[in-house]
């Protein structure tokens, strides 16, 4: 067995800090959500691409409910909460009167896709200059992994006991898919969080739908896969290969939609 | 600014427009519509935005977060349409924003709905009640003023008559006192600065805040907001003829016109009856109404549904006789027209609730 | 682990830690593993650090409860030196 390292303190030879604990525009790292969320990663990946982008001192999240919701008192962004479902319209409002702000949202698959549908589809039909972000895990984590819109077929939710039937439950919604099409759209892709690599993929995906905001081209649309082994009642540790094998074969991980020139 | 001679619908438009509502959002149904079609028209003048919304939940919405963002912003309806935004109203009052919203009603069946509302938890909104067109153009520049005073949205209460009858107005700015900047607005300056703002139903501060305010104390501040609107207004009112009056006649809108003309007939010739007129719906006139029945045996409400103010009325004054008084006219149009809401028929009922009033202190 | 090199480190937080165990296969090198007999104030086992350490910071990308802090050395530390001088 290998030796431990001492991990108390930092170096004291030189060396030059990659990542402190949270980003600089996490003001508490320390949180409720649960061991092996895919949540957290996918907000610090979020919230960092907008300080790298040097768009830090002109964003403004609008949050909907969720989860992750319990991130909007902590982060160092301005933040608009919103009611489940209602998020695109409040950044439609909000960026209407501020168009020098960068406005993204943070909804879930149950917030975005089940109860506020038409408000993405016609806030990206309109065109509007806003981020939307959607953390789909396939479950209504916050209620303890009930179906949802994008529930995969077969998946075993509280509601869906026997796993996910098309005669009973109907088919799951593919959201980037559908709103790729639309003509107010600029960029839609869709990444994960159940490894690095693909962690880094969609770190490039935010970069490019903040790029899309930032130069006035339209209405940028990013989902981003993530683990909730608790609602999806396994381990931990087999959360991100269910991840690649159940959601990420129906919901498949790419970029969709590039309406930039030479894109 | 000198009179103009305009529609309802878009003398209401510029008047908002005046106070320095610069966005609206909205969902046509008559008779919002043609208010709808006024901002739609003149907001682009003045650099403001008008947004055909998909439904009257996204409408509420988009005036949310223009709100949150600082810009004096209205939205509205018909009733039915407010409906469907009672849960915004609501969580906007949580959030501590300021919001106009017109409900252009069919007829008055909306009072319960504009003063106890449809929404969750502890909060209230102002409803204004103008009863013409050129109290309304004055009126909705001061639900602006209120809304931006107290962060709380204000209902403003409208119907088919103020939206089409055509009147000589003056729809120039009106004058209140100036009101403090808003330094809680949202333009991403205080991103990235250690201090971000936030504008939640949920929590006033972010985390980092010196005095946190955890989610269940927020909830209960939401009564003392309630309290501070009622001492920091005065409820507004029109009173007539009450000072010796043995009837005293309540009613609210634009059919308060009509009965109110009814009622300076009657005196005309001598009937002893007085008029008492709610302008703000909330926070109710209740001092002033009790003032105004001094003298009075006996009450009557009149308005256009089965009985709803009604219960204010009483609620101010219990040991007072309160009738309700319905059945003047029913709408035949579905867009709350009352065709038999004349003054003719507004005496004659005055006339007859009166004798029963003498027969009954006869007997 | 002959002539492996360590080009950075990790200071780990494990009080934060609550032991999901996404970072043990996150880490290309292979020297991130969980405690098996120490638990944190929380009752969670957590991640230890064996030398070998690229900073690739992919720990740090995956973990929901950010409790890495990842260090890249000036210059590339050799196994044999590694121990309480870090």
């Amino acid at each position: 067995m290998s030796e431990i390292l001492e991990t108390a303190t930092p170096p004291k030879r030189k060396a030059k800090l990659v990542d402190d604990f949270e980003p600089s525009l996490i003001l508490e790292g320390k949180h409720q959500l649960c061991a092996g969320c895919g949540e957290p990663a996918a907000l610090r990946s979020t919230v960092e691409i907008i300080d790298e982008l040097g768009l830090a001192d002109r964003a403004i999240g609008v949050f909907g409910i969720g989860c992750y919701t319990s991130f909007s008192p902590v982060l160092d962004l301005e933040v608009l909460q919103a009611l489940h479902g209602r998020a695109p319209s409040l950044a439609t409002g909000l960026k209407r009167v501020q168009p020098d702000s960068i406005v993204f949202t943070i909804q879930g698959d149950g917030d975005m896709v089940n109860e506020g549908l038409q408000e993405v589809i016609h806030t990206a039909a309109r065109g509007e200059p806003v981020t939307c972000v959607m953390l789909n895990n396939g479950v209504f984590g916050e209620t303890g992994g009930h179906m949802t819109s994008t529930t995969v077929l077969g998946q075993r939710t509280k509601n869906t006991l026997e796993g996910r039937d098309p005669k009973q439950h109907g088919f799951p919604i593919r959201m980037a898919e559908m709103l790729a099409p639309l003509d107010g759209v600029a960029y839609v892709a869709r990444g994960a969080t159940n490894n690095a690599g693909n962690i880094f993929q969609l770190r490039k995906m935010l970069q490019s739908a903040f790029e899309v905001q930032r130069d006035g081209l339209g209405f940028s649309f990013v989902e981003i896969l993530t683990m909730c082994p608790t609602g999806w009642f396994i381990q931990t540790g087999e959360a991100p290969d269910y991840l690649a094998d159940k959601m990420a074969s129906y919901h498949q991980p790419g970029i969709i939609k590039d309406a930039r020139e030479g894109a | 600014m000198s009179a103009e001679l305009l529609e309802g619908s878009e003398a209401l438009a510029k008047a908002m427009i005046s106070a320095g509502c610069r966005f609206f959002a909205g969902y046509p149904m008559t008779p919002f519509t043609e208010v709808l079609e006024g901002m739609a028209e003149h907001l682009p003048e003045v650099g403001g935005t008008c947004v055909n919304a998909e439904s009257e939940l996204e409408a509420v919405g988009m005036a949310w977060g223009a709100a949150a963002g600082g810009a004096r912003a209205a939205t509205g309806s018909v009733g039915q349409g407010l409906s469907l935004m009672q849960e915004s109203i609501a969580e906007m009052c949580f959030a501590r924003l300021p919001l106009v919203v017109l409900n252009m009603a069919r007829g008055q069946g909306d009072y319960f709905q504009a003063t106890r509302g449809g929404g969750h938890g502890d909060y209230r909104t102002i409803a204004l009640a103008p009863a013409d067109l050129t109290e309304a153009v004055s009126l909705i520049q001061q639900a602006f003023y209120f809304a931006d005073k107290f962060r709380n949205p204000v209902l403003f209460m409208g119907d088919y008559y103020l939206a089409h009858v055509i009147e000589a107005v003056d729809i120039g700015p009106v004058d209140f006192e100036a009101l403090p900047d808003k330094d809680w607005l949202l333009d991403g300056s205080t991103s990235g600065s250690g201090t971000a703002r936030i504008i939640s139903p949920l929590m006033p501060v972010k985390r980092n805040a010196e005095v946190f305010v955890e989610y269940g104390d927020y909830l209960e501040t939401s009564g003392d907001k309630i309290a501070a609107i009622e001492n920091g207004m005065e409820p507004l009112f029109e009173s007539g003829h009450c000072e010796d009056a043995d009837y005293v006649v309540v009613s609210y809108g634009t059919p308060a016109r009509i009965i109110r003309y009814a009622v300076d007939q009657l005196r005309s010739e001598g009937v002893r009856v007085g008029f008492f007129r709610p302008i703000s719906l909330w926070p109710f006139p209740s001092a002033a109404l009790t003032e105004a029945t001094r003298t009075a045996k006996a009450v009557g409400v009149y308005e256009l549904n089965a009985g709803q103010m009604v219960d204010d009325v009483r609620l101010s004054l219990r040991d007072k006789v309160v009738e309700s008084i319905g059945g003047i006219s029913f709408d035949d149009s579905g867009f709350g027209i009352a065709p038999e809401l004349t003054p003719a028929r507004v005496e004659a009922r005055i006339r007859e609730e009166m004798a029963n009033l003498s027969n009954e202190v006869d007997a | 682990m002959s002539g492996a090199l360590s080009r950075g480190t990790l200071v780990i937080d494990v009080e934060r830690c609550k032991g999901c165990e996404l970072c043990i296969p996150a880490c290309k090198p292979r020297v991130l593993t969980m405690t098996t007999d120490k638990r944190n104030e929380m009752g969670y086992f957590y991640p230890e650090l064996e030398p070998g350490c690229t900073a690739c910071h992919a720990c740090a990308l995956i973990c929901p409860d950010f409790v890495f802090q990842v260090w890249r050395y000036d210059e590339a530390v050799a196994v044999e030196e590694e121990g309480s001088e870090r």
